[in-house]
């Protein structure tokens, strides 16, 4: 290639459309790591689906394909947008519009995942964790203050769904498609998948007959608490088993939610 | 200047180098000299083209695209399971594909590879590097085609003055590659995943629309006011992943200097129009030419080539046949 000494209008042609270039890379450099900020900040903190790993690693694996969202049967799993920033793209969980209540029994977000964002080296629901739940509004909580649940969970707007493995065995239903009538309220204890499964292999009937799904550890208790004023109360204790699947806390019937699911990534930094 | 080093260099954004003597065959010679001697016959030729006027690889492409994507919709939509995912990775009746650029994204960052990430892009390797590479931007590519309507819209505002088109070095666009393969790499973000438009629409519309699609509109309204196809032909690093797919590709479009005119219709109707830089009179090297890497063998200078001189052609198969 022969070096031509360029006129003067060409130059400058080149060296503005230099500058130009300079400019669009920057922008569009600039323009990806506002993505950070959600990031950092936590600002958007989000609960990761069954066997997400640690978040940073989540984020750096998950190719945003949504394989996940498409294999869920109660379309537990969202997509994160624009205030997510580099989370954008990626699966989380609300467990207020739809907690994961483990009805598809073999964990088929993490079969799913082409990454291993979601973990292969989960199996099992116990072995997973989203977070732990915790009372946030203990005076909200209708155990605590020793009242029962009559009718239906939440207002008409809410969506959720849950397995009864009594009513359908296989398809999760509307959670309000169910009426309660509970002496004292222990929604969250009845929709907790761990306790689910513990009862069933305390009946010796382990789901799909595998020993290995039975939880080794209690998620959840009501227990008895003592008071002055001879009202019968009972509090829930979050156990070591929690998981933080999201159930207890989308079916609690006080607006907002007594019990409420922390995020592993939050809890790890204390 | 040989042809696979020329088809790459023009990839990373080098301009065209302009042939030498030696460089042509005699052949071509021949036909260059003959050419010299005729007449360009203006009005013949607009006559031509007029008459021409054939739509048949932008329908086909359009039509290929537009199934693909609603493939990936429908799946979803009506649980057939057919194709699960969305472009940056997916899985067809259960066999995994992964985007390049999405998986390559992800190695960086995440530093592991999974045996189903390894297949699926080894399968999507495999396809691109028959169908062509950069075939995935103008035959797939959700984001093309809206940004081909844009690009539509945006000549006739050059046309009618409103706005003008401002170009950029091309290798701007290598230059981000290399940054966001270095961002994937030491921040351990897929940055690049974060803000492409190629996913993001796919997302939209598998799962539904989210506030991010302001990011792709004014990526849009750039290329509708500012700059012709900027993001595709500057900025993507999809394009340049899949460019080098198509670099050793067998199948790409290949140009014939015989009948050809030179009058430059097809250059001005593509995308990369540097890779046709070969049909401009006296520059072909060979009586036949395969056009390069960056080529997206969207067919629209075949649909504009009113003498068949430009075609796809499958490297080693008329040989077969």
């Amino acid at each position: 290639m022969s070096k031509k000494k360029l006129s003067k209008p060409l130059a400058e042609k080149a060296r503005r459309r230099f500058l130009r270039s300079l400019g669009l890379g920057a922008a569009v450099i600039g323009s990806s790591l506002v993505g950070f900020y959600p990031v950092l900040t936590q600002s958007a903190p989000r609960l990761r689906p069954p066997g997400a790993l640690k978040e940073q690693e989540y984020l750096a694996s998950c190719i945003k394909c949504g394989q996940c969202v498409q294999v869920c049967p109660v379309e537990a799993i969202l997509l994160g947008d624009l205030e997510d920033g580099m989370g954008a793209g990626a699966a989380h969980i609300d467990a207020r519009v739809q907690g994961c209540d483990f009805s598809c029994d073999g964990l088929q977000c993490v079969l799913a995942c082409p990454t291993g964002a979601l973990s292969h080296d989960t199996d099992y629901p116990h072995q997973i964790h989203i977070g732990v739940a915790r009372i946030d509004k203990p005076k909200l909580c209708l155990a605590m203050q020793g009242k029962g649940f009559k009718g239906k969970v939440r207002d008409p707007s809410f969506t959720g769904k849950f397995r009864y493995n009594e009513i359908d065995r296989w398809n999760p239903i509307p959670v309000r498609d169910r009426d309660f009538d509970l002496e004292i309220c222990d929604l969250c204890v009845i929709h907790c998948p761990i306790e689910i499964r513990i009862a069933q292999c305390d009946a010796g009937k382990p789901p799909s007959g595998d020993t290995n799904q039975c939880p080794p550890q209690h998620a959840i208790e009501l227990r008895p608490m003592v008071s002055s004023d001879g009202i019968k109360r009972l509090e829930p204790i979050i156990l070591d088993g929690c998981v933080g699947c999201g159930a207890c806390e989308m079916v609690c019937p006080t607006e907002p939610a007594a019990i409420v699911v922390d995020m592993e990534s939050i809890l790890a930094e204390g | 200047m040989n042809y696979f080093k020329e088809s790459l260099l023009q990839l990373l954004g080098r301009d065209p180098t302009r042939p030498t003597e030696e460089d042509k065959s005699p052949e071509v010679k021949i036909i260059h000299f003959r050419k010299k001697g005729e007449k360009y016959d203006r009005e013949a030729v607009q006559k031509e083209h007029a008459d021409h006027d054939s739509k048949k690889w932008l329908r086909r492409r359009w039509i290929t695209l537009i199934l693909v994507n609603l493939l990936f919709v429908l799946s979803y939509a009506l649980d057939i399971q057919l194709l699960e995912g969305a472009l940056t990775a997916s899985r067809f009746f259960g066999f995994h594909m992964a985007d390049l650029n999405s998986a390559l994204q992800v190695t960086l960052a995440y530093k592991h590879m999974l045996i189903n990430l390894v297949i699926g892009t080894a399968t999507i390797f495999i396809l691109w590097f028959l169908l062509g590479g950069r075939t995935f931007c103008s035959w797939v590519c959700p984001y093309h085609i809206l940004s081909e309507w844009t690009e539509w819209l945006h000549l006739k505002f050059v046309e009618k003055g409103w706005v003008k088109d401002h170009d950029f070095h091309r290798g701007t666009r290598t230059v981000l590659y290399f940054i966001f393969a270095l961002l994937a790499f030491f921040t351990g973000y897929t940055v690049y995943e974060a803000i492409s438009p190629t996913g993001i629409v796919s997302r939209a519309l598998i799962y539904g629309p989210g506030l991010i699609l302001l990011w792709v509109g004014f990526i849009l309204l750039i290329e509708l006011l500012y700059s012709r196809r900027f993001w595709c032909r500057y900025a993507c690093p999809i394009g340049l992943t899949y460019g080098l797919v198509g670099q050793i590709s067998p199948l790409r479009v290949i140009y014939t200097v015989d009948n050809c005119h030179h009058e430059g219709e097809c250059r001005k109707v593509c995308l990369v129009p540097h890779v046709l830089d070969t049909v401009i009179k006296g520059k072909a090297t060979d009586t036949e030419v395969p056009i390069g890497a960056d080529c997206t063998r969207c067919g629209l200078c075949i649909d504009a080539c009113p003498t068949n001189s430009l075609k796809y052609n499958f490297k080693g198969l008329n040989k077969l046949l």
